[in-house]
């Protein structure tokens, strides 16, 4: 019980996004969130990383989070968006560097030796260390999001928070990065990820929070939450789920859309 | 390279104290730098006696010092604000005079001056160019997000705008005297600048140079935009209004001192950035310092030249800038 958040709500011109959302995330564990597009998925993490003006309680680890300093709040979270690029000429070393920031003295000219481990260890759990002094605009989208996590592990993040960070990688981008994220889960962090792929969800996460318009529509191991019923009232599909036995996780196999299903709205 | 590294900023510095004797020597009165330096340490009182005529005493002291000075801080202020506002929209076009802050001082310098409210010029400009950023921005963001081609068209239309209200109200209300002023002026032109001109010019920079370039390491984590910026624990809104306040200011007392002086925010920052690479920490010293000597020569260009005639320093500067401005275009012709 590591990630605690209560009665979440936020609204946009008087439109609410979030209603009552309640879930808890668990420290060492990869936690899932997934629903349909415009369900609120990027908003309750934009109001989790303090973006968003929001109403109700989120606590990390005995933290109010809105409450904190945003440089203490970085040096405890880090967020990982769906796909961030810049016109800078920065090499991957600098974008890693980027994550000290919450660490830094205001007048400080050179990373100090502690950073300089941190950014490498960093470049060394991404396995980005052999392009580091490449120029971040030269790699593939893969690469790029690797650079991106490492940023984001150079922060020394205690909860980790991910927007998406899949949807521009292919298959074997997608669960390089997956992987990665586990090993980091094993090794304590809280990992708090927005995926769109339903079988990639319940690969790797051991936790699924489920947002439906705004709303929290369910929560708990990937085995209870993906059934044929929330398919179908959330996602708004015919679907049968088939054991994989091999990684004993229930499997998606998609039927059809169903017609007259709720529309939807776009993020 | 780490020796450069620590070099290249001391080695700046000592070669825009070298430009700015050099710059004070030329002209169609001969000066040597020793006298150059004579009559600076008898004005600060380091020599009673200066060997140094009256005449050529004035020459430096009155006529050619003040310039210079002013053109030092004009060109470090003008750099530092195109630098600071490339970073802060993420717009690698953006420039005080592109993005229309420049004819939004003359305005406001303009307006103040007929007004007869002359000695609040500086005032005047300052509103002017915050009140063009504001708009500029509003009608990027109306035009549904600012990327760098849309900032650029809101400032043409925001400067077209300016610039004929600028117009009209000259034509409507300036006497001769005023007119032809006004209209050299506007031009871009530092010649006749006084000692109060550059005090002016000094006193802001050295108000604005220590808030920006504690900011710049904040300035590097918007690299990847406002969301990335804030998740490495920046106040993102804060930022934004303390650093465009800083270049709203910069640029609208360096405007109503040096008129609508083109391009030097757009020139300077890229020229550093390929030199010595985009960290803003090394960057915002490195364009202070290379726009004032910018500045220097090309207002030294600019009176020398064509002597006796003197030339509107803002055609030079003009002259140099769209051609890079076309360059940086086509650089970053995928985002645009």
């Amino acid at each position: 019980m590591s990630l605690t958040v209560t009665a979440l709500s936020v609204e946009k011109s008087g439109t609410p996004i979030l209603a009552d959302v309640g879930f808890t995330v668990s420290s060492g564990r990869i936690t899932g969130l997934i629903g349909p597009n415009g369900a609120g998925k990027s908003t309750l993490l934009s109001a989790l990383i303090g973006l968003v003006p929001a109403s109700g309680r989120i606590a990390f680890e005995g933290n109010d989070l809105p409450a904190m300093h945003r440089r203490d709040r970085a040096q405890l979270l880090a967020f990982v968006e769906q796909s961030a690029v810049t016109e800078e000429r920065l090499s991957v070393r600098d974008v890693v560097a980027l994550g000290r920031i919450p660490y830094e003295a205001t007048w400080q000219t050179e990373p100090s030796a502690d950073d300089t481990n941190v950014i490498a260890q960093a470049l060394a759990d991404t396995g980005t260390t052999d392009f580091a002094d490449r120029r971040f605009a030269t790699l593939s989208g893969g690469e790029q999001q690797r650079v991106h996590v490492a940023r984001a592990l150079a922060q020394q993040p205690r909860l980790l928070l991910l927007d998406e960070p899949t949807s521009h990688l292919d298959i074997r981008g997608q669960l390089q990065l997956l992987a990665l994220l586990r090993q980091k889960a094993e090794a304590g962090m809280t990992i708090f990820i927005a995926l769109h792929d339903l079988n990639l969800a319940s690969r790797y996460c051991d936790h699924l929070v489920v947002l439906d318009r705004g709303r929290c529509a369910a929560q708990g191991v990937p085995a209870d939450i993906l059934t044929p019923e929330l398919l179908r009232t959330v996602y708004g599909v015919a679907a049968r789920l088939v054991f994989d036995e091999a990684n004993h996780r229930p499997l998606i196999v998609y039927d059809e859309a169903i017609a007259g299903a709720h529309a939807q709205i776009p993020d | 390279m780490t020796i450069s590294r620590q070099l290249s900023l001391p080695a700046l510095a000592v070669l825009l104290v070298a430009s700015a004797v050099a710059a004070v020597t030329f002209g169609p009165a001969d000066i040597t730098p020793q006298e150059v330096w004579s009559v600076i340490a008898h004005h600060f009182g380091l020599i009673p006696d200066s060997p140094v005529s009256r005449l050529r005493d004035a020459i430096v002291w009155e006529l050619r010092l003040p310039r210079v000075v002013t053109a030092l801080c004009v060109g470090a202020g003008l750099a530092l604000s195109g630098a600071v506002m490339q970073a802060l929209t993420r717009n690698p076009l953006a420039d005080p005079y592109l993005l229309g802050l420049s004819s939004g001082a003359a305005l406001g310098a303009v307006s103040f001056a007929l007004a007869g409210l002359t000695l609040l010029m500086p005032v005047g400009a300052f509103f002017g160019s915050l009140a063009a950023l504001a708009c500029a921005l509003l009608v990027a963001r109306l035009l549904g997000g600012a990327t760098p081609s849309r900032a650029i068209l809101a400032g043409i239309s925001i400067s077209a705008l300016a610039s004929a209200m600028t117009s009209l109200l000259i034509f409507w209300f300036a006497t001769g005297d005023s007119y032809r002023e006004i209209l050299s002026w506007l031009l871009g032109s530092l010649s006749g600048s006084l000692w109060t001109d550059a005090g002016l010019s000094l006193l802001v920079l050295v108000v604005c140079l220590p808030i920006i370039l504690a900011n710049g390491r904040a300035l590097d984590a918007f690299a990847f935009g406002d969301t990335a910026a804030a998740s490495l624990g920046v106040d993102v809104a804060r930022l934004r209004w303390t650093l465009l306040g800083a270049t709203a200011l910069l640029t609208g007392v360096m405007v109503a001192i040096g008129g609508a002086i083109g391009f030097v925010g757009l020139v300077v920052p890229h020229a550093v950035r390929l030199a010595i690479g985009a960290g803003h920490r090394r960057l915002l010293p490195h364009v202070t310092l290379a726009g004032a000597i910018f500045m220097l020569w090309t207002d030294t260009a600019a009176r020398t030249l064509f002597d006796p005639r003197e030339l509107p320093v803002g055609i030079i500067t003009a002259l140099i800038g769209a051609p890079v401005f076309l360059l940086v275009l086509l650089r970053y012709r995928r985002i645009t």
